[in-house]
């Protein structure tokens, strides 16, 4: 369960690019959820995404997971409960590391590595086999492929495999989709929503696409000038058109990018 | 060029092998330029000399140099990855006072000769009859291939993946939980740590330490590695990858031994192994001009004698075809 509360950060205070990034946050996600978050251009998605991840620290509040505060805690301590996925392909795989080997480091996200154990063997070598089959690409038989050699869409699939490996707390998509082309881009989402389903993982979703935003998850967020200016669950959520979306952009400031217009 | 000097070739390439593998560390596997080579290397010889003369064991003073030589990166990582201070810098920092350092180490004087004590080569040239520099080339050989053995298996394991992806994709693995500082920090440690244990070598091959041995010291490192990836181009086989820069090394010194029995001064060999890194780092933008070139000439006489505008025609040519040779490039 990840908790926000009154987070505040404003960046470059005291100049005049002053700019209030995150206004006063509370979110409570309960376990389980699968929550998308949309916003236009500055709204501070990433910048939540950011305080949530730990490269950012908040300027005020509080971040829980399962009751830990982990406000304090560097990145890379959070890794043992948040799993992430980044926009940019080449950023979730190390490229000139095979496929097996990108997840047996991904397998022991936030655990200690010993120096005394092979990083892969005949054990872990199979159970790798077994997950990427699973995600249908024909990626199994070449386990031993530079991940460089990859495209985008396998990248984007094998970095979505690597973070839920080892089952996170929370998931954290950031537009993991919007580098990819349209086909291979709802593959990938159609295997977060499998993945997300069948290991019932929290999961928070950033997009720039409204009609991802309202197909995916059980709950959608609406950021604006740093505040989240609508939450909507369940069926409610279910009922909701792009229309309804589009008519509470217009009530902000900030008219909606062309992106998630027609997207 | 007689056997003799190519013996004695082939056992420096292999002392300095050791140091090459520590440079390997840092500049290929960590993706940091660390130039605190140049002073450490001197530093593990000094250490090493002034040591041995004070009648401890040999081999306890070659571990000795090896620790000191650790502290020296231990500096540069401190510098790096606390202060975050660019790794070059911080490197060159180091260097620099290093260099005050070595001379204390030394009592002062420019070298000191480590004749009158036993080491490690003497000892093994006396039981096994041999003469000195080929003793010096049989410790190189089995330090070198403790080296790479060790590495080897060290980077194979969970701790060394997690070494690979620090260099490979640092924001990845810090996502899965790994302190990157520490493990630059460690890099760092262990890199120089091997540099020191080849300058203590050396310093029993050549029978003295000196205050500028380690001079161009990262060049000849880097030297080596360009070298030895030229023959093992085509494995991808990671204990191949480090005997590769071993080799290298002893390519470089073969080829040094070449050049000085040619006439040339060793200290020519500063700026040749120079001007081999420069060719072999350039090597990829010459491959590129020489394309773009091509290309210009083409597009000049199919547009440029037609269009009266033709310059911004051509220049667009160029960069589109310049964008895809280095995609291109990228995944050969």
């Amino acid at each position: 369960m990840l908790k926000l509360k009154n987070i505040y950060k404003t960046f470059n205070s005291g100049t005049i690019n002053e700019k209030r990034a995150l206004d006063d946050i509370n979110l409570v996600l309960n376990d389980g959820d699968f929550v998308t978050v949309i916003g236009g251009n500055g709204a501070g998605k990433s910048t939540l995404q950011n305080v949530i991840s730990g490269t950012i620290m908040p300027d005020f509040g509080t971040v829980e997971i399962n009751g830990i505060n982990i406000t304090k805690y560097p990145e890379h301590k959070r890794a043992k409960y948040i799993g992430r996925v980044f926009q940019d392909p080449m950023l979730g795989t190390a490229s000139d590391m095979w496929i097996e080997e990108n997840l047996a480091l991904a397998i022991k996200r936030g655990e200690n590595r010993s120096a005394f154990k092979w990083m892969i063997d005949n054990n872990n070598s199979l159970f790798f086999k077994e997950q990427v089959a699973k995600l249908g690409l024909g990626l199994e038989d070449r386990l031993k492929t530079k991940v460089k050699l990859l495209s985008g869409g396998q990248r984007q699939a094998i970095t979505l495999l690597m973070s839920t490996l080892k089952k996170p707390d929370l998931l954290m998509l950031d537009e993991h989709t919007a580098a990819l082309d349209p086909k291979t881009a709802s593959l990938v989402l159609n295997l977060t929503d499998e993945i997300v389903k069948t290991s019932n993982i929290t999961t928070l979703m950033i997009t720039h696409n409204m009609r991802d935003a309202l197909n995916y998850g059980n709950r959608l967020i609406m950021m604006d000038q740093g505040r989240i200016i609508f939450d909507v669950a369940g069926d409610e959520k279910k009922k909701l058109t792009v229309e309804d979306l589009l008519q509470k952009f217009n009530t902000t400031k900030d008219a909606p990018s062309d992106a998630m217009i027609l997207g | 060029m007689n056997i003799g000097s190519l013996l004695g070739a082939i056992g420096q390439g292999f002392i300095w092998g050791i140091m090459t593998l520590g440079i390997y560390i840092t500049y290929k596997i960590l993706n940091v330029s660390d130039l605190t080579v140049d002073g450490s290397f001197a530093t593990g010889g000094a250490v090493f000399a002034v040591t041995a003369l004070s009648n401890i064991h040999p081999t306890i003073c070659l571990f000795i140099a090896m620790f000191v030589g650790g502290i020296c990166g231990l500096v540069t990582g401190i510098l790096h990855t606390k202060f975050k201070i660019p790794a070059i810098l911080a490197g060159i920092l180091t260097q620099l006072g290093l260099y005050s350092v070595n001379l204390r180490i030394l009592g002062d004087k420019a070298n000191i000769s480590v004749a009158p004590v036993s080491t490690n080569i003497t000892f093994l040239a006396n039981v096994l009859n041999i003469p000195h520099t080929r003793a010096g080339m049989l410790l190189g050989i089995i330090i070198s291939i403790m080296c790479i053995l060790l590495l080897y298996f060290l980077l194979g394991t969970e701790f060394g993946a997690s070494i690979r992806a620090t260099g490979n994709n640092e924001k990845m693995i810090r996502a899965l939980g790994v302190n990157t500082d520490n493990i630059k920090l460690f890099g760092i440690i262990l890199s120089n740590m091997l540099i020191g244990l080849s300058g203590a070598l050396l310093v029993q091959m050549n029978k003295y330490a000196d205050v500028g041995m380690g001079k161009g010291a990262i060049v000849y490192g880097l030297a080596s590695i360009v070298i030895g990836e030229v023959f093992f181009r085509r494995f991808s086989n990671f204990g191949i990858k480090l005997m590769s820069s071993v080799f290298g090394c002893i390519v470089f010194f073969i080829i040094r031994a070449f050049v000085i029995s040619l006439g040339l001064k060793a200290n020519d060999m500063q700026l040749l192994s120079a001007t081999i890194v420069v060719i072999a780092l350039a090597m990829p933008i010459f491959k590129e001009n020489i394309n773009i070139r091509k290309v210009g000439k083409i597009n000049s006489l199919n547009e440029m004698k037609q269009v009266s505008s033709s310059d911004e025609i051509v220049k667009e040519k160029i960069e589109k075809r310049e964008v895809t040779e280095v995609g291109g490039g990228n995944n050969a």
